[in-house]
């Protein structure tokens, strides 16, 4: 006999997650597989935003940028890495050379043709990436951390400083995200 | 740093950074639609990003500790993230909220995008950079302002 839940739940994750979880479970398993292998063999709990700071002491003297010389040129090797990783997924699974039952391609953005590859544009209006960026450049280094630093790392370690940080920035964008959609703004 | 370096320590930190954006890629994180949709509740897939990132180094920050006394490439001993509380972490926590639910994006995810051929993240990276100097422009001048008044009393 079929109960009432076994036919409502497809729907329902179907609602909740219409890309499936497969890639963002991987995608994640992967994330934080390249922050432990970081931290396996140096210690270090890498965060991302750091890296706007540190690259700013090659071009300023401001005491602020100053204090991150010493780890300035690693956080460049690693946001290169970062760059280095996606271009490898655009080479494989989003130019389709290889395939997975683990990987929902999505139909999202605008895709366009590289000698071969498959590259990636957003839709999203550049005012809002660049009004977006100026912001996410500021909270996160008042802040003390990223989703890198705090969700992943901080959040890995259990710190409470962390966790009260990725509660206060995914209540507060939540809200904004609702509040522009609500505006009629998109994309 | 004159201090010098494991030979493997760089190549270390490329190797991490490579599976780090790969798994930013794979999980279309370094696409701002995907992340907008979760903002927007219009697709949850980003919570198994963040809980499956939290997951692999939670274990490895609880377990590596009571294994192994120094990393190997540094000699410096495993610790844990652990940032000092105060109201900068709320407010800063804020400001990114408001940044990240506007665009999309967040630092790690703009770098991943730039390699998944999303040359328009540069209006992001450039935002990015523009506020960091800000705040960094701003608290550098105030430290060295109370620097000045306390040097004076």
């Amino acid at each position: 006999m079929v109960t009432e839940l076994e036919l409502f739940a497809p729907a329902l994750s179907e609602s909740l997650f219409p890309a499936g979880i497969s890639r963002y479970a991987v995608g994640g398993l992967l994330v934080g597989l390249g922050a432990v292998v970081i931290y396996l063999g140096t210690g270090i709990s890498a965060g991302a935003s750091t890296f706007l700071e540190s690259t700013l002491s090659y071009v300023s003297d401001q005491s602020r940028f100053q204090r991150y010389v010493a780890s300035r040129d690693w956080r460049v090797v690693f946001t290169l890495g970062i760059i280095a990783g996606a271009f490898v997924y655009a080479v494989t699974f989003q130019s389709g050379v290889v395939s997975s039952g683990l990987y929902e391609s999505g139909a999202t953005g605008q895709v366009y043709d590289v000698g071969g590859i498959t590259l990636w544009l957003t839709d999203v209006q550049p005012w809002r990436l660049f009004l977006g960026g100026i912001l996410v450049g500021i909270g996160t280094r008042i802040g003390k951390g990223c989703t890198s630093g705090h969700g992943v790392c901080g959040v890995g370690s259990a710190s409470k400083t962390s966790i009260v940080g990725v509660i206060t920035f995914l209540i507060v964008a939540i809200g904004t995200a609702q509040v522009v959609m609500a505006l009629g703004v998109s994309p | 740093m004159t201090q010098k370096r494991h030979p493997l320590f760089i190549p270390l930190i490329f190797v991490g950074g490579l599976i780090f954006g790969f798994g930013l890629g794979f999980s279309h994180m370094a696409r701002p639609e995907v992340v907008l949709n979760f903002l927007q509740f219009e697709d949850f897939g980003l919570l198994f990003v963040m809980g499956g990132a939290a997951v692999v180094t939670g274990i490895a920050f609880a377990l590596v500790p009571r294994l192994f006394d120094r990393a190997p490439l540094t000699g410096d001993i495993y610790g844990r993230r652990l940032k000092s509380f105060d109201r900068n972490v709320l407010i800063g926590g804020a400001i990114f909220g408001v940044g990240w639910g506007l665009s999309g994006i967040c630092p790690g995810a703009a770098y991943a995008s730039l390699g998944v051929g999303n040359v328009t993240i540069l209006w992001a990276l450039a935002g990015m950079f523009v506020g960091a100097y800000l705040q960094g422009y701003w608290r550098s001048q105030r430290a060295s302002t109370n620097a000045r008044a306390t040097s004076t009393d």
